[in-house]
């Protein structure tokens, strides 16, 4: 058991936690700011799926991959808007629509990289983020192993987060897109703009998904592959729920999901005697136990999926 | 639902899947492709001759299965998008049951196969069900973790335990006697779609005629009122997302049993997917299961010819389901194209 104990308890897990953890940590921080307004967002896997592929065209097309991120989070707000409008506009069913996205852009995606690169199951190598190394922090004894030498997008995030935080929990209009969320009718007779609210937070909740893919395809690979978010967005959105719709809550559960998901790469690499395809189960059985165990304790927005007319009286 | 009665609901269905196709339509000329060429594949390799209309059938058969069991969970308020995951342990269960059956007359081992089949897949839908139902948890993100799970799971289970000894990892061929019979000589066409269009029969009676389907009914159009009523709204979900579970369970049975005759890992090209984009054209009729799993069916076997002869990508058939999702998925959209434009003020939140 002690090659278990190995696996199990390694400083690079932590490392490779926080660099599997970011992408759904971004994603998840989208979910809270759609869900708090009032928006079921499924389509987060869609949106990432989006990004991740805008993220190689804009890093293919310019040469350089900051350009691609732009527009990876440009492409995320894209299908942001595009779950607004139908969500919010058109009252569709904001599962129903989600799936849509999602099934939507994974089409699009795979058609536009065969369409572009004549490839089915992957594009071209690009120009990827490559890694910064932080002076100072860099050299102390295991905090720089975990957090010294990240992409750049892994310190971005970090900030985002912090900062996504004090928006919602901070700042008048984050109190506006909760209470958006939580009493619409009230929302509205105190004069905020139900719609503009719920439009803005959607269409940030792509953004933020988005660069989540940049970093799939720009950070972690330096390509686009066929369906590469692979369930991170449904990941986000439990993390999300998990982390009570809040983007530091979902950044830990994030660091959860990710932890095991560390372990379950070293177990492969490490020749543990568990057969891959057990190991591949890990992540996603540990996704329903956590939601199992943490809708018992959070309690969604209270107008969550609901539709809201301006002037509407109950 | 904004929308009139069937006919009007029917009616916005075709306009949404012309809707989509022309947006298609857009891409593919935007693409560099002749759109002539692209669709008149897709016609003619959907409808254009017997060999394309068995495919078409043949394609349709599980889109039926898995159709249905998203619509009928949709009727208690659930959105089952487990299917896929379902749709894999109800193959792997036939095609291991049908296999050490052999001893049996075929008849009896069909049947002992797909009642195992659909056996498994309810076992699967009754995880995110029960989870429902006791604790809240929401059966898309349950149901969608447990599709990852069921692949994963049964090509362990294939590769270790059920493998052929060959090189490719897949379980043996099934004997003739252990399979879905054929329907139209030298076609896949197998007994499979005829089991789908009674399963819908037998689905809609449940749905119209029983106590079961009534109560089912009534916790998917409100929970609260269900239960003050008498409801045991608990047991409802379970049993709806098990039904559901059974129905997706058999769509992998008869693809394992009557097309491919062995169980293969990673086959379906998403069926259980395109099952959403089936219910949701549905909407709240069983029986309109039939012409949507035909109309999903025609745009894969058209697309796969489309591929082949004008080299356009099946992908854009992704696109166009996902599009019609959005499309019918959008009911005050509907009220607009029809020209009804009769939005019901102070209205919302109704599923479409």
């Amino acid at each position: 058991m002690s090659g278990f104990a190995d696996v199990v308890f390694n400083v690079n897990n932590l490392t490779a936690t926080i660099r599997m953890a970011t992408p759904i940590a971004l994603a998840a921080m989208g979910g809270a700011f759609s869900e708090r307004s009032g928006v079921v967002n499924i389509g987060l896997e869609g949106m990432m799926l989006a990004g991740a592929f805008c993220g190689v065209l804009g890093s293919h097309l310019t040469g350089s991959p900051w350009l691609g991120v732009l527009l990876a989070v440009a492409g995320g707000g894209l299908v942001g808007a595009i779950l607004a409008v139908f969500a919010i506009r058109l009252k569709a069913d904001h599962v129903v629509t989600g799936v849509g996205i999602n099934i939507l852009a994974s089409g699009a995606t795979t058609w536009l990289m065969q369409v572009i690169w004549k490839r089915k199951g992957a594009t071209d190598m690009v120009a990827g983020l490559g890694t910064w190394s932080v002076p100072g922090l860099r050299d102390i004894p295991v905090l720089g192993t975990i957090l010294g030498v990240h992409s750049p997008l892994v310190y971005i995030s970090l900030i985002l987060i912090v900062l996504g935080w004090v928006l919602m929990f901070r700042t008048p209009l984050g109190l506006r897109m909760r209470m958006t969320g939580e009493h619409p009718e009230a929302a509205d007779t105190v004069g905020i703009n139900v719609h503009a609210v719920q439009y803005l937070c959607v269409i940030l909740s792509g953004c933020l998904a988005g660069l989540g893919g940049a970093y799939l395809s720009l950070a972690q690979l330096n390509w686009f592959s066929k369906d590469m978010s692979a369930g991170r967005g449904y990941m986000a959105l439990a993390a999300c729920i998990f982390g009570g719709w809040n983007p530091l809550g979902g950044l830990g559960a994030s660091f959860l999901f990710s932890f095991t998901d560390a372990i379950q790469m070293r177990m492969q690499t490490a020749q543990i005697p568990l057969p891959v395809e057990i190991i591949q189960m890990i992540p996603y059985l540990l996704t329903i136990l956590i939601l199992a165990g943490a809708v018992v304790r959070s309690r969604p927005p209270a107008a969550l999926g609901k539709h809201y007319e301006a002037g509407q009286v109950r | 639902m904004g929308l009139r009665g069937n006919a009007s609901r029917f009616a916005y269905s075709a306009i949404a899947v012309l809707l989509a196709l022309l947006i298609g339509a857009v891409l593919i000329g935007a693409s560099g492709y002749s759109v002539m060429e692209a669709y008149s594949n897709l016609l003619m390799g959907a409808f254009g001759g017997v060999y394309s209309l068995a495919t078409t059938v043949v394609m349709s058969t599980p889109l039926l299965f898995t159709g249905l069991a998203v619509a009928f969970a949709f009727q208690c308020g659930l959105f089952n998008v487990g299917a896929e995951g379902q749709l894999y342990v109800g193959a792997l269960t036939s095609a291991v049951v049908a296999l050490a059956l052999s001893g049996l007359p075929p008849a009896l081992r069909v049947i002992i196969a797909l009642a195992a089949g659909a056996g498994a897949g309810a076992a699967l839908g009754f995880v995110p069900g029960y989870l429902k139902a006791k604790i809240g948890a929401h059966e898309v993100i349950t149901t969608i973790m447990l599709n990852y799970v069921a692949i994963s799971l049964t090509t362990f289970l294939v590769k270790n335990y059920f493998r052929d000894p060959g090189p490719v990892d897949q379980t043996v061929l099934l004997p003739s006697g252990s399979r879905l019979p054929e329907l139209v000589p030298g076609t896949r066409v197998s007994l499979g779609v005829v089991i789908g269009i009674l399963a819908v029969a037998l689905l809609d009676h449940v749905m119209r005629r029983s106590v079961l389907g009534y109560e089912i009914q009534a916790v998917g159009r409100n929970p609260h009122a269900a239960e003050y009523g008498g409801v045991n709204v608990r047991a409802r979900t379970v049993q709806a997302m098990m039904i559901s579970g059974a129905v997706a369970g058999l769509a992998g049975s008869v693809e394992a049993m009557g097309t491919l005759y062995r169980f293969i890992p990673y086959f379906s090209p998403g069926y259980g997917f395109t099952g959403i984009a089936v219910a949701v054209i549905a909407g709240q009729s069983m029986w309109a299961v039939i012409p949507a799993a035909v109309l999903f069916g025609a745009l894969q076997s058209g697309g796969q010819s489309m591929q082949l002869f004008a080299g356009i990508p099946m992908e854009l058939m992704t696109m166009v389901q996902g599009l019609v999702i959005l499309f019918v998925a959008a009911p005050t959209l509907g009220s607009m194209l029809l020209g009804l434009r009769r939005r019901l003020p102070g209205k919302g939140g109704g599923r479409a």
